[in-house]
């Protein structure tokens, strides 16, 4: 199974197991990993699941479809690194992605 | 005898409210005990994918789940799933369930009430009949699943979201699909003219048989339903119904304890009651909306039961209130994502951006120069700006937002500019 590190606000890492065929944003969920709200539960129409991609890894997760790019385009602190983590796709092509995840979604 | 913990947090209901609002105590800091105590048999689950992409198959039940089943256990909240709290008894702070082992009282300290809302039933003759389906819980979808098979014919009541959405999920299943609504046009309480009209043209030309302005009088079968009679005396014939119009607030028990209702529970801006030791939240709550000066509002939304959570757990613990957004939601029907924001009762004007041919456009509203809500249908942009400037009041110029060739970047800064 792939691994996921998540870095949140305060430097603190977590490694998670994912499964492929789910979202970034809902392995975040099911390991209780902070700083992902994901309040529409992955529809793309909130925007509170934002990430921003290790630099090493943003060329393989791939650049935002045009509606996440949308709402990427308005959410706060995005660079060229953001994700919308439900919009990521887990494959073992990911695995030992690196993800950081905000201080807040809101 | 039930303890008085003075601790403890009960919240009745395990929904999305009562969800957030347990993850919420403890994301703020709260040590004691929080229990929730909920009349369905599933850990809390997201209720909008039973009408998409639950119902079409697309998706497992645990991928319903808004919480793993670990994370209870881990945050020491106890869920006590299919069980029904009888009585309040404000006095003693206690709450009584009808628990057959163990403890069927129970002390709390703050309560929070989150029981959502149920499905409106029709008193027309037959609506008890076999194949009659409500759409609220996952347990609905389990049991209305095995009917929408290739070639059935599906007659929806009611061209509300709930309506619509599961239309649209049975034509993807194959089935035949006619939608009766007593108003002369699809989703009149959400929405716009311009909106409805948009939908209903979307669902003809997915083969939806639409009757707007029909009255159904009857539900006709004999065991099983068998057709659906309109006032006039026409028989639709159909193998299953489904029936969505609208929603009963559960403020029931919140009425028998003496709290203050109206076609909901009455809160304050910080989600409490007319007792300071309970709080209600979610789709069961009225409460002040601070973006529309202060208009008590009931809302049926994920939004609205989100941030009910976080403000309720946040005033139970004195942490400061947390911000509020303009009240969202979204649709998804067929390839169209709809996403709205704000309330559009009150309206004096509209404005179209885009052209709906192309199906992709926004409808903004207006009341007296300010942006008051928009539905966007596959236009992110125009939502997530129109959002802020209706949380913000904004002045915006009709003109501007009419002409596609103005960014909504650029609107929003002149809107911003200009108020």
């Amino acid at each position: 199974m792939p691994k996921i590190t998540f870095i949140d606000a305060a430097r603190e890492t977590r490694t998670v197991e994912a499964k492929n065929g789910m979202s970034v944003m809902e392995t975040a969920i099911k390991n209780n990993v902070p700083g992902i709200d994901a309040d529409c539960g992955g529809a793309c129409a909130c925007a509170t699941c934002h990430v921003q991609v290790h630099p090493d890894w943003i060329a393989k997760v791939g650049s935002p479809g045009s509606m996440e790019q949308s709402m990427l385009d308005f959410a706060e602190g995005v660079t060229e690194f953001s994700r919308l983590s439900c919009q990521i796709k887990v494959t073992d092509a990911l695995d030992g992605l690196v993800v950081t995840t905000p201080e807040s979604q809101h | 005898m039930a303890e008085r913990a003075p601790d403890r947090v009960v919240i009745i209901g395990g929904g999305q409210a009562g969800c957030q609002a347990a993850a919420s105590l403890r994301q703020l800091g709260h040590a004691g005990e929080i229990v929730i105590i909920a009349e369905e048999p599933d850990a809390p689950y997201q209720r909008p994918p039973l009408s998409k992409a639950y119902l079409k198959g697309e998706i497992e039940a645990e991928r319903l789940l808004i919480r793993p089943e670990s994370f209870y256990a881990e945050e020491r909240i106890e869920l006590r799933l299919g069980e029904r709290v009888t009585a309040i008894d404000r006095a003693a702070r206690r709450v009584t369930t009808d628990a057959e082992q163990g403890e069927a009282g129970l002390g709390y300290n703050a309560l929070i009430i989150a029981t959502g809302t149920r499905p409106r039933r029709l008193a027309a003759p037959g609506a008890g009949l076999g194949g009659v389906f409500e759409l609220r819980t996952r347990a609905d979808v389990e049991r209305l699943k095995p009917a929408l098979k290739p070639g059935e014919r599906l007659c929806v009541v009611g061209a509300g979201y709930i309506g619509l959405e599961t239309a649209a999920a049975a034509r993807a299943l194959g089935c035949e699909v006619t939608v009766i609504e007593a108003m002369d046009r699809v989703l009149s309480r959400v929405a716009g003219e311009e909106l409805s009209a948009f939908f209903a043209n979307e669902h003809r030309s997915r083969g939806v048989q639409l009757r707007l302005g029909a009255r159904l009088e009857a539900f006709e079968g004999a065991g099983s339903v068998s057709g659906v009679r309109l006032a006039g005396g026409e028989v639709i014939g159909c193998d299953v119904v489904i029936v969505g119009v609208g929603v009963i607030a559960n403020d029931e028990i919140a009425r028998e304890a003496g709290l203050v209702c109206d076609d909901g529970i009455v809160v304050d801006r910080a989600q409490r009651t007319s007792d300071a030791a309970v709080f209600a939240i979610g789709d069961v709550a009225r409460r002040p909306l601070v973006h529309f000066g202060d208009r008590m509002m009931r809302l049926e939304s994920v939004h609205n039961a989100i941030e009910g959570g976080k403000i309720a757990a946040a005033a139970i613990l004195g942490a400061p209130h947390p911000a509020e957004d303009a009240p969202w939601f979204w649709s998804d029907q067929y390839d169209l994502k709809l996403q709205t924001a704000g309330l559009w009762t009150g309206a004096d004007a509209t404005v179209v951006r885009g052209d709906p041919a192309e199906r992709s456009f926004a409808v903004f509203y207006l009341q007296a120069g300010r942006l008051i809500a928009v539905d966007a249908v596959n236009a992110a942009p125009e939502y997530i700006v129109g959002k802020k400037l209706v949380s913000l009041g904004a002045m915006v110029a009709p003109g501007e937002l009419a002409d596609k060739s103005v960014a909504m970047k650029d609107i929003a800064a002149r809107a911003l500019a200009r108020t």
